[in-house]
């Protein structure tokens, strides 16, 4: 996968993951010209088209857009199941997951996607996996903020 | 305004939110402050206002970033989180960095997260910094923490740069393959290790971890599997050899898979399908090798493969999409790989069956993907015929599917499918469909039916036919190598000549006529006119008047051609030769505001008065056959598609069915030496016409050079070209009827290069010319003003031409340099690449090794420096490589480079603009048989252009 993409309906980027080396302003360029070309897709249309050298495939959920562009030889089905498994990965994770979360917690939504895909390849496809080292992270950082004032380290390999 | 952003995006069917409420943070230690932030900026209701309050918090952080007090870790990870927060609203951040890399280094977990998700995301390539990053996250590598290891692998695999790679590729095969290593940082380190591999191969080497690397297929835990085979495939494509022992594990890791029961996998299994992402990625891996050799291998994956077709016979387990997705996506992979083993006839075949099936589908993406995985199948011998069979269901998609990228790949189907038997049909479907076709797509339809009614033309009427029709229906679209094709085959064959003029002729009746259409009938007429002229309707008169009716609303290139088109007719009519002469001597022509066609009337004006008959039929002879060459009507196909999508058969099918159809193309004295830039009619200059003064001959050269717009002709001599950039003088260029040689000399930033023209042959050459052209912008770069040869070369002669060269600024492309005369009455044409490179303008320079390490270092943007690794093509001869590098005019350092085996250099390239110092280093390893060969510059394009010229030199 090259990168991937969520974007409102709006066209306002949410989330953007680049698993190519590519200069900010053509990140920008590239991210604002395929939103324009998504959204100006009818419902119902095939799910893939061909953009550029690339394969995109998306798909829509509620106010949001999933997108990701994939390599010639990439399967776009298990594309389209990649999007759907993070979705509900997210759902998951903060129950019932709406546009407004990954809005105010983008830095979560950032940490589940490096669980999930690592260099735009799965990591780990199991959602319980997935959740349960997000969790530990969690529970790492709640037992430091909350009931620790500094850091021991013993705590840390107790926690696994 | 909350309305539609907090509707559910996930699937579960739970109660829904407050919208106008801000959500709780449920999670973690949620950042207030960054809340509060990010609800301002969603209330900001214009685009100013959110700048204004971003830039009151940049200053905000800036003040605390800046204070006396120290922040302590919480504030530090809510500012950056806060600019990070920014920099993704699409606003540039140009502070913080140091303040991230301090929170890698917290020993808390969520610090250290988000400090690794702000370098990700903000990589600064600043040297300083990657050294403190690096170290951070070597640290936490070796803190034997499983979730600070995984951290510092993710930000390895987010950022990728070669840095990163210099630091970690040999540490993170040890981790990956280390007995001890948790099963989730074996995750993140295979698909980090991939993310450098694929950015700087050089430097990640498997070597000794080959083997281990590969037999974690089969390992006990499915991530660290799916994971891991993403590495390998990589690892495969690129070394097939030291990976092929995954082949007969993937079969059985394949195999177990797809015989367990849809619960086997537990939480590996996916609405009801046992791993979809591994299987596909097994069989992916599967397709970088030939089938398996070691018959029980392939029995079994032979089995897997029919189990695989067999089950999308099966119900489905599960109403929802997601389990036919999954189930559907092993088996188009397994398709896939069918097609790539193109072995099977059998599986061939059920898996043309099974796409036959989804081609009616009610899911838009199963029909697309149908369409798109049968193309590929049309090309097997074994399953054409299996294709074609599904041709009406494939027309019918043409016309109804209502997604133009859907219908895009039915065209594209019908174009794999068609061979003899369709054509008719199929190009008729495709005309009729152009009628209505989306622009984005005509062009390259016009391409294909052109393309197929000249592939599978069994009587030329109909190729005539079609073609026309294509500029009827679609003319705009009808580029210039469709209408030269036509013509070229035309020319070519004697017994459609009386047809085609025939058929033009009728369709210049037509009341509003493409141009294209003029040009063809104006060619056709002009040349075979003749053929029909004896019925009373299309007498000579008529037809020039058809023409000429025509004439008024045609562009200048147009109108130059039925000038031609004119004085031809004067040689096959002399009953129109007044009414011809006088259109000519009519001041809208002889005086007209163009130069070409003025001087077009008044030169065919003068021929037609002076030239006795006999003169006149000699110059006015009907055009010779085109020697045979492939269409460049594919060529220009392929050139849209890009590689790869022609299937190479088809090129080659294309060459011998266009031979036949052309009639052979041994028969044009110039088909024997190289003519590259002669396209339809051996004539596209590649220049502006010469300076020389048009002599008699060179008027017969330009009769028909109208096409003079196309772009320049590639150049014939690469090779030749290379072989100068280390030297000055030598034979450029050869062929049995010239020799050109050059020898130049530079100094500062200016050159003087001595060509000759041999004259190989005992005749003379006639209309001699010579042209230097620039291709893109080069023209201001460097200035080459080349003076008129003598137009004529006697036999055994040579000629001699001065070409005086400046360099303003820096270059990559070379001129060209085009030579034109006639040889025996055939036209030659030859373009070559002048050897006029950057390094010419070197400037050697001394200097002792510390001055060398130090501007070296100087020298240390990325963009400054160039590398490549290649192998030696030719010996390592350490003399041969220092007359080289000497050639190249930089000065050779001795003792600078600690190790004696390598060679540095340093120039300054004098351009009229700038002088831009160069340093050079070449690093040979024998044993390897490579090079490493490293630029460094003050301006990026020196240093790129010396790489790319360089790396072909030794």
């Amino acid at each position: 996968m090259r990168f991937m993409l969520l974007f409102s309906r709006q066209g306002k980027l949410r989330l953007q993951k680049w698993y190519v080396p590519l200069g900010d302003q053509e990140k920008r360029r590239l991210g604002r010209e395929l939103v324009q070309t998504i959204l100006g897709r009818k419902a119902k249309m095939c799910s893939f088209l061909e953009w550029r050298d690339l394969k995109v495939v998306y798909k829509r959920y509620a106010s949001l857009y999933f997108c990701c562009a994939i390599e010639e030889q990439d399967n776009e089905l298990i594309t389209l199941e990649v999007i759907h498994r993070y979705v509900e990965l997210l759902d998951k994770y903060f129950g019932s997951v709406c546009e407004l979360d990954i809005i105010f917690n983008f830095e979560k939504a950032y940490f589940i996607l490096d669980e999930f895909l690592l260099g735009g390849e799965a990591q780990e496809t199991s959602k319980k996996s997935v959740l349960k080292a997000i969790e530990q992270a969690d529970q790492l950082q709640e037992v430091r903020a909350v009931y620790l004032p500094r850091p021991l380290i013993p705590l840390i390999s107790q926690a696994f | 305004l909350f309305s539609g952003a907090a509707r559910r995006v996930g699937a579960s069917r739970r109660k829904r939110r407050n919208p106008a409420k801000m959500p709780a943070v449920s999670k973690g230690d949620g950042m207030r402050g960054l809340a509060v932030f990010i609800s301002d900026i969603r209330n900001c209701k214009s685009k100013e206002a959110e700048i204004k309050r971003i830039n009151k918090e940049l200053a905000n952080i800036r003040s605390k970033f800046k204070g006396d007090k120290a922040l302590d870790g919480y504030s530090k990870k809510k500012y950056v989180c806060k600019l990070l927060f920014i920099f993704l609203l699409g606003h540039d951040i140009d502070f913080g960095h140091m303040e991230a890399v301090n929170l890698l280094s917290s020993n808390k977990y969520t610090e250290k997260q988000i400090g690794y998700l702000f370098i990700s995301v903000l990589v600064n390539s600043n040297s300083e910094l990657i050294r403190l990053i690096n170290n951070a996250i070597k640290n936490d590598l070796s803190s034997r923490n499983p979730t600070f290891m995984c951290l510092a692998l993710h930000c390895i695999a987010n950022v990728g740069s070669r840095e990163m790679a210099e630091a970690f590729a040999g540490e993170i095969p040890r981790i990956l393959v280390a007995g001890d290593t948790m099963d989730s940082v074996k995750q993140s380190a295979a698909l980090c290790l991939l993310r450098l591999y694929k950015a700087s191969p050089d430097l990640v080497l498997m070597g000794e971890w080959t083997s281990r690397v590969v037999h974690l297929l089969n390992d006990q835990h499915m991530g660290v599997v799916t994971a891991a085979i993403s590495l390998i495939t990589c690892l495969s494509q690129k070394n097939p050899d030291e990976f092929k022992t995954c082949v007969s594990l993937a079969v059985s890791r394949l195999s177990r898979i797809v015989s367990s029961a849809s619960t086997d996998l537990q939480d590996y299994t996916y609405y009801f399908v046992p791993a979809p992402w591994l299987s596909c990625k097994l069989l992916r891996l599967l397709q970088c090798y030939p089938p398996p050799e070691d018959g029980a291998v392939k029995g079994r994956l032979v089995e897997c493969l029919e189990t695989i077709l067999n089950k999308a016979q099966e119900p489905p387990k599960s109403k929802k999409v997601q389990h036919s997705n999954a189930k559907n996506a092993i088996l188009f992979e397994a398709i896939s790989l069918i097609i790539h083993y193109d072995s099977e006839p059998n599986l061939l075949v059920r898996a043309c069956n099974q796409l036959g099936q989804f081609l009616q589908h009610r899911e838009t993406n199963l029909r697309y993907l149908a369409l798109e995985s049968m193309c590929t199948l049309a090309s097997s011998e074994f399953s054409h015929e299996a294709v074609k069979t599904h041709i009406e269901t494939v027309i019918n998609a043409l016309k109804t599917e209502r997604d133009v990228s859907v219908r895009q790949r039915a065209a594209d189907l019908l174009y794999a499918m068609c061979d003899r038997s369709n054509a008719k049909q199929i190009v008729a479907e495709m005309l009729s469909y152009l009628e209505t076709a989306d622009y984005s797509i005509r062009e390259e339809m016009v391409l294909k039916v052109a393309i197929l009614a000249e592939k599978y033309a069994v009587d030329y009427s109909w190729y005539v036919d079609t073609i026309l029709n294509l500029i009827r229906i679609a003319g705009d679209y009808v580029s210039e190598e469709v209408w030269y094709r036509v013509i070229q085959i035309v020319i070519n064959r004697d017994d459609v000549q009386g047809y085609a003029a025939k058929t033009v002729f009728e369709a210049l009746q037509a009341p509003a006529c493409h141009e294209n259409m003029v040009k063809v009938g104006g060619y056709i007429l002009g040349e075979f006119g003749n053929l029909i002229a004896g019925d009373p309707r299309s007498s000579p008169l008529v037809q020039f008047n058809l023409l000429h009716s025509k004439f008024h609303l045609c562009s200048v290139p147009t109108r130059a051609l039925l000038l031609s088109a004119y004085i031809k007719f004067i040689n096959l009519f002399p009953e129109t030769k007044a009414t011809i002469q006088e259109v000519l001597r009519s001041d809208s022509q002889i005086r007209n505001s163009d130069v070409e066609l003025q001087q077009r009337a008044v030169e065919y004006l003068k021929l037609s008065s002076i030239a006795s008959t006999d003169v006149l039929a000699t110059v006015l002879e009907e055009m010779p056959p085109f020697p045979e060459r492939e269409s460049s009507i594919l060529a220009k196909l392929k050139k849209k598609k890009g590689p790869g999508v022609v299937p190479v058969s088809e090129l080659e099918d294309g060459k011998r069915e266009g031979g036949e159809l052309n009639g052979g193309g041994d028969r044009g004295p110039d088909s024997s030496t190289p003519s590259p830039s002669a396209d339809l009619l051996g004539l596209r200059s590649a220049a502006p016409v010469s300076a020389a003064a048009p002599s008699a001959g060179s008027l017969l050269v330009d009769v028909f050079s109208e096409s003079g717009a196309g772009g320049p002709a590639a150049a014939v001599n690469d090779d030749g070209f290379l072989r100068f950039v280390c030297k000055n003088n030598g034979v450029l260029f050869e062929n049995q009827l010239l020799q050109i040689g050059i020898k130049s000399e530079y100094r500062q930033n200016l050159g003087r290069m001595y060509l000759f023209y041999g004259n190989k042959t005992s005749v003379q050459f006639a209309s001699f010319s010579t042209t230097v052209s620039y291709p893109g912008e080069l023209q201001s770069h460097i200035l080459t003003p080349l003076p008129p040869v003598e137009p004529l070369v006697e036999g055994g002669a040579q000629v001699q031409q001065v070409l005086n060269i400046e360099c303003i600024t820096d270059f990559s492309e070379a001129p060209q340099l085009n030579i034109k005369f006639r040889y025996g009455g055939a036209l030659q044409n030859i373009t070559l690449k002048l050897p006029v490179t950057i390094n010419k303008f070197f400037q050697p320079t001394e200097m002792a090794a510390t001055d060398f390490f130090q501007r070296w270092k100087q020298l240390s943007q990325p963009q400054q420096e160039a590398q490549k690794i290649f192998k030696a093509n030719h010996g390592m001869d350490t003399e041969v490589l220092k007359a080289k590098l000497l050639g190249l005019g930089t000065a050779l350092l001795e003792n600078v480079d600690p190790n004696p085996e390598n060679y540095v250099c340093a120039g300054v390239v004098q351009t009229k603009s700038q002088q831009v110092g160069v340093l050079l280093r070449l690093e040979p390893n024998a044993q390897a048989q490579m090079y490493r060969l490293t630029l460094r510059s003050s301006k990026d394009t020196v240093s790129k252009r010396l790489c790319d010229l360089l790396a072909e030199q030794f």
